[in-house]
């Protein structure tokens, strides 16, 4: 309890240090995975992609990032267990913090593709089974995240399966696909921008503090039928930015057939605009618990003297704080990665990478609204193979899909063996 | 920093070099056209520099198939099946061979057409050419067949281009009889082993629209395989 006491203030300092250096290794690590697609299929350039992952990763972060830093908060681990000892609460959360964000930065280093979300929720685990004890983790909640890893990349699959092929209905394999691809193309960027407002609005204005919209003319009561309506009329708006922008673009009046598929390509380019953006905001959402949770946990602690309460809001500066890390990280790092893919691929065009990225941002922005960390990487790497399996991708390559999934299952022992270590390490420093 | 997961998963398109890889065939081929002309005018230097031509480009097509095989390895999952894949690229390559053997044959035996039949034999040639043509135009269609997912309008239209090989491959079959018929009422006038190598020849030229006709039969197979 003294310990909390005399270094109250110290120990939120380093937290938020370590925090904001999380959230810095998310950003440069995940960037690609939220904006890699579009760079490489040409929708956009490397800075604009930048920019729009700023923007939405921020806003993501900030207006979705609430539910899911609860669960990495207080999911994990059984709280009750630490009630006399929350200094070791304190402790393993910033051992957690710091163990993650070395081996995201370690795996960055040597190019290998690891999950945040993974990293994180093998730390936590690690210390509080091995350097606590086995009962602290609330394992029922564990097997659920563990089992969401499984099932998220599945139903992402699925999401672009279906996708893809109503894009395949309704678009390609008709008399006019043009025509059609401006017809149809808005329709789906406004079920985008509908999945994504609806979860902001539903989830996320909460945490900052926002129970009803009041437009002067109508008010909208967020938790009840006004935040559809409010999902709906943003998803219009999308929609229609969407539509105008279609119209604006230039088209080859050449009768070849090749260049009416190039035209359709183009439209589809503004979508997997809207799609990056979603993506962005997706992971925003998602990924920055992975920073802030632990963080939070360690803040509410000490403000409450040692107490571990049930329910606590989140302090006003930590999702700030974690979205201006992921920024930072993107704005540091982000260039260089994305150069690297911009060059890497051109075998994905945009209606295919579209459908890929809508479903994998659909998928994550659902499960974080349930408040399940999941994985980015792995949603969009089942989206990639649910268009592969609609025949839509013209290779795979498995052995390289095989690797990612190793990569993922070492991270969780290596992220917990990192965090006991370092766990030990305050827990004598401090004591 | 990090080279990123989700990128790798995409692996080289190998329905690009295969297109690639026709259109050379393609090109390979059609060299025959100005050097039977060359051949009929008893122009031997310009027949030979057209025959280097011509295995230089066969050349290159080996490279590209070398290439695109080495290019697919068993790890890939693709919308077409590997094995039907290779099969056609396999198909695709023959063609090429066969032009060089053709040019070859006939620069190395100094092989002179007989003027009764070389304007027929020129048509043949051109119409065996066009099986070619028809051919790389349909594999020149994969781009679009992946856009619509190996499914619906876009396969009907290969079909449809499958069948006007089919029926080129025809016209060529007829000619060739027509041609052997017309080469057998003179032959009596020639060098017996002269008229043995017209035989393989006129042959041979036949085999490029067939070989081109399996072309498509192989994109047939490999898009009936839903």
């Amino acid at each position: 309890m003294d310990i909390l006491a005399s270094h109250g203030s110290i120990l939120v300092m380093i937290a938020a240090v370590v925090g904001f250096f999380m959230a810095w290794g998310i950003g440069a690590n995940d960037v690609a995975n939220a904006m890699g697609t579009s760079v490489g299929s040409k929708a956009l350039t490397i800075k604009q992609a930048i920019i729009i992952a700023m923007v939405f990763e921020f806003a993501g972060a900030y207006l979705a990032g609430g539910e899911v830093t609860s669960t990495i908060r207080k999911g994990i681990i059984d709280p009750s267990y630490f009630t006399a000892i929350p200094e070791q609460l304190v402790f393993g959360m910033i051992a957690a913090l710091l163990a993650a964000a070395t081996w995201l930065l370690i795996a960055s280093i040597l190019g290998w593709p690891v999950s945040t979300t993974h990293s994180i929720v093998g730390a936590i685990i690690g210390f509080a089974a091995i350097g606590v004890s086995p009962d602290t983790v609330a394992w029922g909640k564990v097997l659920g995240i563990v089992g969401s890893w499984i099932i998220t990349p599945l139903i992402s699959g699925v999401i672009a399966f279906i996708i893809f092929n109503s894009a395949q209905k309704l678009i390609f394999d008709t008399e006019k696909p043009l025509d059609n691809a401006k017809r149809y193309v808005p329709f789906y960027m406004f079920l985008a921008g509908f999945v994504l407002s609806l979860v902001t609005i539903k989830k996320g204005l909460k945490h900052i503090g926002l129970d009803n919209i009041d437009l002067g003319i109508v008010s909208f009561e967020l938790d009840g039928a006004g935040g559809y309506y409010l999902a709906v009329i943003v998803a219009v708006i999308v929609a229609l930015i969407g539509k105008f922008f279609i119209t604006r673009l230039r088209f080859e009046q050449d009768a070849d057939k090749s260049a009416h598929y190039a035209n359709v390509e183009k439209v589809f380019a503004t979508l997997m605009v809207v799609t990056a953006c979603c993506m962005a905001f997706a992971h925003g959402s998602n990924d920055v618990a992975n920073a802030i949770g632990p963080l939070a946990a360690v803040v509410s602690i000490i403000d409450n003297g040692g107490e571990i309460v049930k329910k606590s809001p989140l302090v006003w500066w930590i999702l700030p704080l974690g979205g201006l890390g992921i920024v930072a990280g993107l704005a540091i790092f982000g260039h260089r990665v994305i150069a690297t893919i911009g060059k890497g691929i051109t075998h994905l065009t945009p209606s295919r990478g579209f459908a890929a990225e809508l479903a994998a941002a659909c998928t994550v922005v659902i499960a974080s609204g349930a408040g399940l960390p999941i994985s980015t990487t792995q949603t969009l790497v089942g989206a990639v193979l649910g268009v592969g399996m609609a025949r839509g991708i013209a290779a795979i390559n498995l052995s390289v899909v095989r690797n990612i999934v190793v990569s993922w299952v070492i991270t969780l022992p290596v992220g917990a063996g990192l965090s006991i270590l370092i766990f030990w390490t305050l827990r004598s420093i401090f004591t | 920093m990090a080279s990123n997961s989700i990128l790798g998963v995409f692996a080289k398109s190998p329905l690009k070099p295969l297109e690639k890889h026709i259109r050379k065939v393609s090109k390979c081929s059609n060299h025959l056209v100005p050097f039977f002309a060359a051949v009929v005018e008893n122009d031997w230097s310009t027949a030979g520099k057209i025959r280097t031509k011509i295995s230089k480009l066969e050349h290159e097509c080996d490279e590209l198939k070398r290439q695109l095989r080495l290019e697919l390895p068993g790890g890939l999952f693709m919308p077409v099946d590997r094995a039907d894949l290779l099969e056609l690229l396999t198909q695709q390559d023959k063609i090429a061979n066969k032009a060089k053997d053709i040019a070859g044959r006939i620069i190395g035996r100094k092989l002179v057409i007989p003027a009764e039949l070389q304007q027929e034999f020129t048509e043949y040639v051109v119409r065996c050419i066009d099986a070619i043509e028809k051919a790389a135009e349909a594999i020149n269609e994969l781009d679009s067949l992946l856009e619509t997912g190996f499914r619906g309008r876009e396969v009907e239209i290969v079909e449809k281009m499958i069948h006007q090989l089919d029926e080129i491959e025809d016209d060529t079959d007829l000619l060739q009889i027509s041609i052997r018929k017309n080469l057998l009422a003179i032959e009596d006038s020639l060098k017996p082993v002269d008229v043995m190598f017209l035989y393989q020849i006129i042959e041979w030229v036949g085999d490029l629209a067939d070989l081109a006709e399996r072309v498509g039969a192989r994109l047939e197979i490999l898009l009936a395989r839903k």
